[in-house]
């Protein structure tokens, strides 16, 4: 049961990912699927808990609920952005397409063979893993990129957890270390945009082009 | 043991350098070679067959064949290019130091890199394979960004995103082909572990987990059209990290991409992934052809040709039996050569500070040497005699006539040709002309900033008469 009220909250971050241009607010939602994330295993798992795997959830807590929410505020901060405005993608079509996400998601669990997933938390992954890809490319903004890329990272952590219950922890942490570097690298590379261009608009770097197809 | 010290040395040095004092430049630049040297006599042992195994590691590392191979190439283009690193601190040092740029992260980020790329090679677990990948990818985005220009901020943060959301592609692919195996209960990532599981797996779900893994550690190899990072991030990048990515990173992918074809060929889905493979394959070399037709910068001519050559890797195992081997020994050849190339491209940059092909003339007179590398260079990636890319080239199309897939061996062919017109007008045009005056004081070109190029190209030079 508490496994079912997890994945809703897990859908339900993603729609505010896909729906709203506040930069905070999105930082918030996947910092929630993080946090959901960490514990899903120790719902799981039930009555035979195991050190591994609370070694393991008091990592993800800590990274992807405490580090990553402050390395990403901190960006905001001194990048001096709020909001994403016009998006490559406008809000109310984004929130459409995540329906069909959705639908989709549901429609590949009833065709892929995995043994015993009736539940939405399947579902709710391969949801993350679009929304997270669709983020990524059809928004402006670095930051909007980085957090996209995380719910891409989540859905796949997500995925993870549904369909292998029984996960070797050791390949968790080391993707969980290489996840926690990766941002670092490109919350510099996003301070460093920010100061460079003044702006942190992806779409706006584009000197290295090449002569053909320019025209 | 040996392969413990194989990663422990890379990773001690880079911890090493990442201590020293920011200002202790001088002292930090001697670690590159010497890492290189005693990575390199390691690799040479294991060679010799005479190291000891650890039983408790071996699910997760451990020297198979396949992974020797490439960890020598690995460890052999790193060699030269460390003394080339060297020489190419020393000659920008004044500049960096009037710009109070240190070459910590330089120095790090080099041998962190040879640290992650080692793991990949000897990684026998897909999740560990997985982690190391993503490690280069982190290691190497510093080393992109070194020189702190617009265009390298711009390079490295394609680079970074394209790479990182592609691998993640490969995790997805990871954990279905781990849920594949784990619905009988055997949950394993080891490589050898699901290959003899492969039989009884879930078809569907097999092909599903290749796809992933095929565009993920695509993108990383730089297969079109997920090579977008790719041009960028060899042209803004110092020289020797370039030939280090085009030479030994892509390498590294295409090595990921190996395992997982070797999964699917035990588990008797070997065609449908070749199929893949070769639509990937033929795909990229039609993209760099058209790229490398008209291109101004001979940094990203370099790049563009890197595109190929993996192309023709991906098609060469595509081709399955004898291709395999010949795609191998190309992965050798091309190494060699475009690390002989970017090092050479250096040496020229250094010269006419500029990296236009409109620009640069006279290479061959005003720099006797590099002329001579630069033109060996060119016959030797365009796979012309006594280069062994010839034969390695000549392999691939005997084998995909020798399958009756003419119309493919045809296409191969006719991108073959396109980037060598491509790239015999810019090479031809920067080695004819008169070289530029020099300004008084200054050497067009130093013999030893010559010298790991042209062992590089020995390589490539002794593979054309014959394989050991």
């Amino acid at each position: 049961m508490w496994l079912e009220y997890l994945s809703v909250i897990f859908i339900l971050t993603n729609f505010i990912l896909l729906a709203s241009s506040r930069l905070g607010f999105c930082i918030k939602a996947v910092t929630i699927q993080g946090v959901v994330l960490a514990i899903i295993p120790l719902v799981h798992e039930g009555d035979h808990l195991n050190v591994a795997s609370l070694v393991l959830c008091g990592v993800t807590l800590a990274v992807k609920g405490y580090a990553f929410p402050k390395l990403l505020n901190g960006a905001i901060s001194r990048a001096r952005i709020r909001r994403e405005v016009e998006p490559l993608v406008g809000y109310s079509t984004s929130i459409l397409l995540g329906l069909l996400m959705l639908v989709f998601g549901f429609w590949l669990q009833s065709r892929l063979p995995l043994g015993g997933n009736d539940g939405l938390l399947l579902p709710g992954a391969f949801f993350a893993i679009l929304s997270g890809f669709f983020v990524t490319i059809g928004r402006r903004k670095a930051l909007t990129q980085i957090l996209g890329y995380l719910a891409l990272e989540n859905g796949i952590f997500a995925f993870g957890a549904a369909a292998l219950p029984e996960h070797p922890w050791m390949l968790e942490l080391g993707v969980l270390l290489d996840v926690f570097v990766a941002v670092l690298v490109m919350g510099v590379a996003v301070f460093r945009i920010s100061e460079e261009f003044e702006h942190i608009d992806v779409d706006r770097l584009r000197s290295l082009r090449d002569p053909v197809g320019e025209g | 043991m040996t392969v413990v010290l194989l990663l422990a040395i890379p990773l001690a040095g880079a911890l090493l350098a990442l201590a020293l004092p920011a200002a202790a430049d001088r002292y930090r630049r001697p670690l590159v070679p010497a890492v290189a040297l005693i990575h390199f006599a390691l690799v040479i042992r294991l060679w010799t067959g005479r190291a000891d195994s650890l039983p408790e590691l071996e699910s997760w590392l451990a020297a198979d064949s396949l992974g020797l191979l490439f960890l020598t190439l690995t460890s052999g283009l790193f060699l030269p290019t460390s003394f080339y690193v060297i020489g190419d601190m020393l000659r920008y040092a004044e500049k960096r130091a009037a710009a109070g740029v240190s070459e910590r992260v330089y120095v790090v980020g080099l041998l962190g890199f040879l640290f992650s790329m080692t793991a990949v090679c000897l990684s026998t677990d897909l999740g560990m394979l997985w982690v190391a990948v993503e490690a280069t990818t982190l290691a190497t985005a510093p080393l992109i960004y070194f020189r702190k220009s617009p265009g390298a901020l711009e390079a490295t943060w394609k680079y970074l995103l394209v790479c990182s959301v592609g691998i993640a592609l490969a995790l997805l692919g990871t954990f279905i082909l781990a849920a594949a195996a784990g619905a009988d209960g055997n949950m394993t990532l080891n490589i050898r572990g699901l290959a003899a599981v492969a039989g009884s797996l879930d078809p569907n779900l097999l092909k599903a987990g290749f796809i992933f893994l095929l565009v993920g550690y695509g993108a990383k190899m730089g297969l079109a059209p997920m090579h977008t990072w790719l041009p960028d991030a060899h042209s803004e990048s110092p020289s020797p990290v370039s030939a280090l990515l085009s030479g030994t990173l892509l390498n590294g992918a295409f090595l990921a991409i190996l395992r997982t074809v070797e999964i699917m060929t035990a588990a008797g889905q070997g065609e449908f992934a070749n199929e893949l493979l070769r639509l990937f394959g033929l795909f990229s070399m039609a993209i760099a052809g058209a790229f490398i037709l008209g291109q101004k910068d001979f940094k990203r001519l370099l790049a563009y040709s890197s595109v190929e050559h993996m192309g023709i890797l991906a098609f060469a195992v595509g081709l399955g039996g004898s291709g395999v081997y010949a795609g191998l020994l190309h992965a050798v050849n091309h190494t060699f050569a475009k690390g002989c190339l970017f090092l050479t491209a250096g040496n020229i940059m250094f010269r006419y500070h500029s990296k236009s092909t409109l620009t640069v003339r006279g290479v061959r007179r005003g720099m006797p040497m590099n002329g001579a590398l630069w033109l060996a260079g060119f016959l030797a990636i365009c796979g012309l005699p006594p280069f062994g890319i010839f034969l390695t080239e000549i392999a691939i199309l005997v084998r995909s006539f020798a399958g009756g897939r003419y119309l493919e061996g045809g296409l191969y062919l006719l991108f073959l040709a396109v980037v060598f017109i491509g790239m015999l007008g810019v090479f031809l045009g920067m080695l004819r002309g008169e070289a530029p005056e020099l300004p008084e004081g200054e050497r067009a070109e130093s013999p030893l900033m010559a010298l790991p190029g042209l062992a590089a190209i020995g390589v490539v030079l002794v593979l054309g008469f014959g394989v050991p």
